[in-house]
This record gives structure tokens, C-alpha cells and sequence, in this order.
């Protein structure tokens, strides 16, 4: 009975995949060398837009570690004739929401707005003034610097905190990866760095737009001339320095919390690389599909160790990090650990069942579904696209390159980025009392 | 009355003004709500089945037991194993989760829209027959007790709002945190789950919402053959605990390992009950929103750049829930700056719209973020579900939304100010704070105390 069940609904799901297109990608370069992606939608009176710069946290020097940060956080600290206040006024009259992130490859700004004609360009145009001309009025730096410190200082008091920056040192020595801010490189920057940040990286030629929303092509191409008039055209990003592996290693760091913090990981994939399909679809059973992974199973379900644990590969430009995660009660993070270590070998052994592989394959090709449907979803896949230069029919073929993965390329893909020998292992408040 | 009602859903001529009908709503004879909203943007669905039960309604000494259940229902029926509810979603290209407040809990699965049937079946089969056992309890309170160390014990701050809502309220069980005492949770049985999920688990006590690419005639058709034969069952009288008047003001720190301290001052406040006469709860939720509502508010502006007290300042209100509300301000202080200056800078803002009022533009700005914000959330699914189900479970009514937001829209700045010289007396205030201790990597990890004053 269980079984023609299962069978009927194997069916239904065959059925319930009519080729889906995803919407398409509209692409151009602006004479200025901004590289454009644009999805038009009209079904809601809204405009989302983010441009990019290759100018992360790994652009700046590890001397003034929070420089790519702080020229991010500062950009609508003032214009000229507008004081931060009155920025944050008229956008806020205008209903539009300006967002503001940096990772360790890219600076962002992004902006919500409604797509009427006077909401969106009066949005547009101050959004194109702080990007442009931004003046990092000096009394405002200070004041953000101090606050940056301060948090920093409150980060170091915090076990989650401590763990990721020491686990991002060990995987990166001597890797602009490796860099977090501290209070001694945040206290060393000064207002005429940031002007020669921003002058430096937020360029044309290092700049991607992404754009959705109730435009037109044509509106859409007059918006980004606006927004991006007035940027130095600058130099195309030069890349960044390639990773080398580290050595296996086990760090411990004292702390008195109640739980142990325990990551595990090492650099391991670059954006675009082939095998990343296989890696998706591997690390699915592994620990990145929720409920269902190893991980869960063997470390939550059957041993009630941890109430969130899970892998994960975060491709950078350059390598980025392969980690495990997981809290657990400190008195048990040797039995834990010694689980999650298991359950780590066993999968570089054997790969994927039959089974677990169907299964991984079917959530990440159907789920994708659900992963576009919404415009702010949808502005996320455009700027990785966009920013990290990938097919332009990234998501069209998704479906087809996650259903053809085997499980011998699974197992050759984790062969090749996850090694035993490079495995960096960060404890915090680890033992036993 | 069921008969009449899928009637009239299914002969469209019938069907009064198409253009507001959604969402759409109807009920099962046992009692069951289902409420429909039609998205037809992108192939998917969420299905969402809201129980009005959450922390509040627990009994004392079993604190927790509301969230312990929503894990349980996880743990497998007759026809599907443990962990196999997760892994069906999964394998439909889907995710699913559940979550638990004070007033009640919630199960949603997202899916590719030819999925909703299945997700739909399963959720009508663990509303009835869920297989609770010793076993699988034993390993997943130990899992919910992680929990609580992660969010909680390890996390300072979570600490002082659960002391703050421990002194607030002494009769309301809004007193007991939703994860529960630990102590509560280290003596709990299989049997107090089971208990709870015989005592809340029913039709008549649920709330099915869908939003998606679907046809709300064929979700109600849905509904009711999978959840058409569960059978109502008497609810227990829910007593209103109701908090007595505060009469005096209340003090408490936190002592654990951080750097900045952290204060938190909470105003016994009233909540919306009457969405058409009331005035102060909408003139309050404006009031939250001059002070912390967008990027330009005040205290932010105030506190954080012009003062440079603060290291972080917000303002919270919530009106509309099913127990009784609090309006919070909570904050650090800037470096260089103490405890008791914040203190005295979050009242010096209270102070100055108590004396002067806040000005036309301030109001304008406000409302704009409103009407913008309601713009913006039709841009997800979630988000829409999530508003639909909420009114439901606090008694308003998804159909009073509308209304609650032209309400606000309405609020004049006198009525601002009014309420700012209303409900902002010591004698209703419970101030929390944050005693920060140096991370003391030797000593042993401690209990969590929270001292009453």
C-alpha cells in the first residue's frame, strides 16, 4: 500500500513539472562599462534595484581591516547640500527603503521603491548622489568609528563571535579572507581613507546593476545612464590573490558559555567552478538540506546533540569556505564532535545512496520554484549572475545540471575540495567541567 | 450551513464584488477556518495551519510544553515515520517548518503549486493522528533544551527580556518565557505533551491559510476532504489571567559575560480590542513609529548620532495580540556613557512629545512608510500568509486589516501626544537591565540568575 502510494505521488510530481522558464535576463554594458541585468515584471507598482562593486572587505588592507565596511556604512552620511538627516528624510518620504552590505568580495547598495514616477526618480537621483558624492563629513566618521569599536569590543565578549572570526584566520593565514576587523585597524582608518576607497572602487568598470521590476527596457536603461552618471570610470577589478590550504588543525578557545560553538571547515570553492553542481547536490544529504541531512539525523534526531547543525560551501571569488556547524551542550561537544566527524568521513568515503541522491536532486531542481518566486528573491540571483559573471541562463539550466549530477561526480567533487588533511576545526568553550 | 456555503463558493455568479473577495473564507461543520489568497505571480503555494494555542495557555509548571509539542509534530503518525513529514516536503521541492509564540502555533510547508494537495493531507493527518512515544520524546527534549541554551541562556540579552517579562507581569502567563523554564522542561513527560496536543489539537481550535497560484474553490474542496472528518472537540474555558494594575515601579538586572550593558523599559499599554472605536492603540502604534518606525525616526536621530548616548535605541508596540501589551523602549549605552543616562535620555523623549507634540511632517512620515510597507509585502507570499493567520489567531480578523490600516492613516498628532501623557507613569514601568561581567574563560558556566526586586 505504502508503496503505490508512493508511486502515485512520484507521478503527480512528474507531472507537476511543465517547464517552468524563468524569466528572462535582459543584459547590456553601459558605454561607461557598467555591466547591467534586468528582469522586467509589472505585476506589482514596485522597483528593485542593487548595484555592486568589487569593493568587499578583501579590497582593503588588512592593516585598516572595516575600511570596506565603514565606506559602505558611510555613503549616505552626507552629499553635498543634504546632511545625513535630510537623506534619511526624503527617503523616507519617498516610501523607499536603501540598503546598504558588505561581503568579503562586494559592496552593495540597494533600494526599494515604489515604481510611480516621482517616488522612483526622486529615489534614484539621491541614491545616484550618494554614490557619486558622498562627503564622510569627518565628525561622522569619528562617531561611526567609535560605535564599529564598541561593537567589535561586544563581539569578542561573544563565544559565536570569536569562533567565526579565529576559524576564518586558521582557514585564511595570510588570505585577505582571513581578515576580520579588530578595534586597533578600525581605530587607524581616517576620513581621507575612505575617500580614497570610494574613489578608488566605486567605478564604473568594477560596477554591476541589477534591476526588477514595473519598468521598461527603455526606462530601465535611462534609470542606470542616471544612476551611474558621475561615477570615475576607474579601473577593472584586478582580482584577488589565490588561496593556499592550510594545514589540518584542532583550536580550542576558553570561554564559560553553556554551549560549545564547533565549526569545522576549509577553503573550497570558487564561483562558477563546474563541480559546484555536484557539491550543491552532495552536500544536500550532508547537512545543507534542513530536516533531512546526515548531519540532522545522526547529531539532532537521534541523539538530541544540537538544536541547529548544518554544512555548507559559500563560493567567493576565490575559494571560499567549506564549514560544519553546530552548538552543543559543553559537557558533550567531545561526543558530538566525534559524531560530526563520523558523519563527515563516512560521506567522503561513500558519497550519496541511491536514494539520498534522487532525493537531493528532486528538492534542489523542483525547490527552485520557490527560490524565484519574488522579486526580492529573484534581485539575489541577478546579482551573483551579474556581479560573478555566470551564464545569463544560470537559472534556466539549473534544473537540468542538478538532475544530470551522478553520484560518482559527487564523490569526486568532495574528493577534490573537501580534504581530511586541510580540515581547520575551532572549538569555543569546549570543555567538559 | 457548510452545504450553503460551498454552494454559493462554487456558482461564481453568486459571488458578491470579485475584486475584494480576496482572500476568500469559509468554514468546515467541525469548525475548521480555512482561508484562501490568491497570488497568482509565481507556481508556488504556501499552506499554513494556525493553532490558537501558544505559551499563554500553558498551566504552571509545565512552561515550554506549547513549543515541545510543535517539535513532536515532526515525530510521525500511523501513516507517516519520524522525520518522514520533513522528508515528503523535501522530496515535493518544498520546505517546511513551525513556530510558537505566547498566543499560539503555527505549521506551513512552501511548495510548487501541484503540491498543496499532498501538504494539505498530511497536516489534516497530523492534526489527528499524531503518534506520540516516550521514545521519541526523551531524544527531542533534549534537542528543545539546546535550544534554550542557544537562544537564551548563552544570549545576554534574551536573558534580560525574560526577566522584564517575568517582573511585567506576575498573574498573566505572558510571565513564563515560550521556550520554557529549563526546570520545566528537564521534568517534562511524554505525557504532558500528549496531553496538550489532545487538549488544543482540533478543528475548531485551527485556522488553515493558503496563499498562492491556486484557486481558492479547489483549496476549499481539498480542505474539506482531508480535514472534512475530524471531528470537533470541546475546547477547555480559556481564563482570562488577567494581570492586576501595577502599582509601582519595578526594577531587575541580569548579570552575564559582555561588554555594553543593555536597558529595556516596558509600559503597561493597551491593546486593540475594538478595532472600530478604539483611538489610543493606533495613536500608540504611531507613536512607536515616530520614535523607532524608519530610518529618520527620532531616537535613532536623537540618541544614536546627535546625543551619542546610545549605542543602539528602539521602541516597540505591539496592540494587537491576545494577551495584554507593553510599550518597550530598550537600548545600550554609547562608550563613556552609563545606564542611567540612557535611562534618562529614552524619558527625555518620551518627555518632550508628552510637552510639544510631534510635528505634521513627522505623522506624514509615518503613514508613508505604512501605505509603502503594505506595498511591499504583496511582493511575498510568506509575508502575506503570515498577516492573514496573525489577525486570525488575535481575534481581529484578516477582514479588519484593511481597517486597521486606515485607522492608523487617521491618528492626528493630539492623539499622539495624548497618549504619550497617558500610559508613560512610573507607577506602570518595569525597567530590565544588563549587568555586563568580564568573560571569565575559568569559571563555570552559570545558571542564569535574574534577581527580582
Amino acid at each position: 500500500m505504502k508503496r503505490i502510494h508512493c508511486l502515485l505521488v512520484l507521478l503527480a510530481g512528474l507531472l507537476a513539472l511543465p517547464a517552468q522558464a524563468a524569466p528572462a535576463i535582459q543584459h547590456w554594458v553601459t558605454p561607461e562599462g557598467v555591466r547591467v541585468y534586468f528582469i522586467e515584471n509589472h505585476d506589482l507598482p514596485i522597483l528593485d534595484l542593487e548595484i555592486d562593486f568589487a569593493a568587499g572587505g578583501a579590497y582593503a588592507p588588512a592593516t585598516k581591516a572595516g575600511l570596506a565596511g565603514l565606506t559602505n556604512g558611510l555613503l549616505d552620511g552626507g552629499i553635498e547640500g543634504l546632511d545625513e538627516e535630510q537623506i534619511a528624510g526624503r527617503l523616507v518620504d519617498l516610501g523607499a527603503r536603501l540598503g546598504a552590505a558588505v561581503d568579503a568580495d562586494r559592496a552593495s547598495l540597494s533600494l526599494r521603491t515604489l515604481s510611480s514616477a516621482t517616488e522612483r526618480d526622486g529615489a534614484l537621483d539621491l541614491m545616484q548622489r550618494i554614490l557619486t558624492h558622498p562627503v564622510f563629513p569627518e565628525a561622522i566618521v569619528e562617531r561611526e568609528k567609535a560605535r564599529a569599536i564598541a561593537a567589535l569590543q561586544e563581539a569578542d565578549t561573544r563565544p559565536d563571535a570569536i569562533g567565526s572570526k579565529r576559524f576564518m584566520a586558521a582557514l585564511y593565514p595570510g588570505h585577505p579572507y582571513g581578515v576580520t576587523p579588530t578595534v586597533d585597524t578600525v581605530a587607524r582608518i581616517t576620513r581621507d581613507d575612505l575617500i580614497a576607497f570610494h574613489q578608488r572602487y566605486y567605478a564604473a568598470r568594477r560596477a554591476v546593476v541589477s534591476l526588477i521590476g514595473d519598468v521598461s527596457r527603455g526606462e530601465a536603461e535611462a534609470l542606470v545612464r542616471r544612476l551611474t552618471a558621475g561615477l570615475p570610470a576607474g579601473v577593472a577589478d584586478a582580482g584577488l590573490p589565490p588561496v593556499s590550504l592550510p594545514d589540518a588543525a584542532t583550536i580550542r578557545i576558553p570561554h564559560p558559555a553553556a554551549q560549545s560553538h564547533i565549526w569545522i571547515g576549509m577553503p573550497a570553492l570558487k564561483r562558477g567552478d563546474p563541480d559546484s553542481y555536484a557539491l550543491q547536490v552532495g552536500n544536500y544529504t550532508l547537512g545543507g538540506g534542513g530536516f533531512v541531512s546526515r548531519l540532522m539525523k545522526e547529531v539532532r534526531e537521534k541523539r538530541g546533540y544540537a538544536y541547529s547543525v548544518y554544512s555548507g560551501f559559500s563560493a567567493r571569488r576565490e575559494m571560499g569556505p567549506f564549514q560544519i556547524g553546530l552548538q552543543t551542550k559543553r559537557e558533550q561537544s567531545a561526543d558530538a564532535l566525534k559524531v560530526v566527524d563520523g558523519v563527515l568521513s563516512g560521506f567522503l568515503h561513500d558519497g550519496p545512496t541511491p536514494a539520498e541522491l534522487e532525493a537531493a536532486k528532486r528538492n534542489l531542481a523542483d525547490s527552485l520554484a520557490l527560490r524565484t518566486d519574488s522579486n526580492a528573491k529573484l534581485l539575489g540571483y541577478l546579482a551573483v549572475i551579474g556581479f560573478y559573471g555566470l551564464p545569463l541562463d544560470y537559472l534556466d539550466t539549473y534544473p537540468a545540471r542538478i538532475r544530470a549530477v551522478t553520484a560518482d561526480e559527487v564523490r569526486a567533487a568532495f574528493a577534490r575540495h573537501v580534504e581530511a588533511s586541510h580540515l581547520v576545526t575551532v572549538i569555543v568553550a569546549g570543555d567538559a567541567r | 450551513m457548510k452545504k450553503f456555503l460551498l454552494a454559493l463558493m462554487l456558482c461564481p455568479t453568486l459571488m458578491a464584488a470579485p475584486a475584494r473577495a480576496n482572500p476568500f473564507e469559509t468554514r468546515l461543520s467541525n469548525g475548521l477556518r480555512i482561508i484562501v489568497k490568491e497570488d497568482h505571480r509565481a507556481p508556488t503555494a504556501v499552506n499554513m495551519v494556525w493553532y490558537q494555542a501558544g505559551a499563554m495557555d500553558e498551566q504552571e509548571g509545565v512552561s515550554g510544553v506549547a513549543h515541545v509539542l510543535e517539535h513532536m509534530m515532526f515525530k510521525g503518525t500511523k501513516k507517516i515515520g519520524p522525520g518522514e513529514f520533513s522528508r515528503r516536503v523535501a522530496a515535493a521541492g518544498g520546505n517546511d517548518n513551525a513556530f510558537t509564540t505566547a498566543d499560539y502555533t503555527a505549521y506551513f510547508e512552501q511548495v510548487p503549486k501541484a503540491r498543496l494537495a499532498e501538504m494539505m493531507a498530511m497536516e489534516a493527518d497530523r492534526m489527528a493522528h499524531l503518534e506520540l512515544t516516550e521514545k521519541e520524546f526523551s531524544s527531542e527534549i533534549k534537542v528543545v533544551m539546546e535550544e534554550r541554551r542557544w537562544r537564551t541562556e548563552d544570549q545576554p540579552q534574551s536573558k534580560v527580556y525574560e526577566g522584564l517579562m517575568a517582573t511585567a507581569f506576575e498573574a498573566h502567563p505572558y510571565h513564563r518565557p515560550v521556550i520554557g523554564w529549563m526546570g520545566d522542561l528537564e521534568n517534562m513527560t511524554y505525557q504532558d505533551a500528549r496531553d496538550w496536543y489532545r487538549t488544543w489539537y482540533a478543528p475548531n481550535n485551527a485556522t488553515v491559510v493558503v496563499v498562492g497560484d491556486v484557486d481558492h474553490k479547489v483549496v476549499f474542496r481539498l480542505a474539506e476532504k482531508e480535514f472534512g472528518a475530524i471531528p470537533a472537540r470541546a475546547l477547555p474555558r480559556r481564563r482570562p489571567r488577567t494581570e492586576p494594575v501595577q502599582e509601582g515601579i519595578r526594577r531587575i538586572s541580569v548579570k552575564a559575560p559582555a561588554r555594553l550593558p543593555y536597558l529595556m523599559m516596558a509600559w503597561k499599554a493597551p491593546k486593540l480590542q475594538d478595532v472600530h472605536k478604539d483611538r489610543d492603540p493606533y495613536a500608540l502604534e504611531v507613536l512607536s513609529g515616530i520614535l523607532d518606525g524608519h530610518e529618520a525616526a527620532r531616537l535613532g536621530r536623537h540618541l544614536v548620532r546627535e546625543q551619542r548616548i546610545a549605542q543602539s535605541a528602539g521602541a516597540g508596540y505591539d496592540g494587537t495580540l491576545r494577551g495584554e501589551a507593553l510599550f518597550i523602549l530598550d537600548g545600550q549605552p554609547a562608550q563613556g556613557h552609563t545606564i542611567a543616562e540612557l535611562e534618562a535620555a529614552l524619558r527625555a523623549e518620551i518627555k518632550r512629545i508628552q510637552d510639544e507634540g510631534v510635528s505634521a511632517e513627522e505623522l506624514a512620515r509615518v503613514k508613508v512608510q505604512t501605505i509603502a510597507g503594505q506595498v511591499y509585502k504583496r511582493d511575498s507570499m510568506m509575508a502575506q500568509a503570515m498577516e492573514i493567520g496573525g489577525a486570525e489567531m488575535n481575534g481581529l480578523g484578516w477582514r479588519s486589516l484593511d481597517t486597521l490600516l486606515e485607522k492608523v492613516r487617521s491618528v492626528t498628532a493630539d492623539e499622539v501626544q495624548a497618549v504619550a501623557r497617558k500610559y508613560f507613569s512610573d507607577d506602570t514601568l518595569t525597567v530590565a537591565v544588563l549587568d555586563p561581567q568580564p568573560v571569565d574563560a575559568n569559571a563555570p558556566p552559570r545558571p542564569a540568575p535574574v534577581h527580582h526586586h
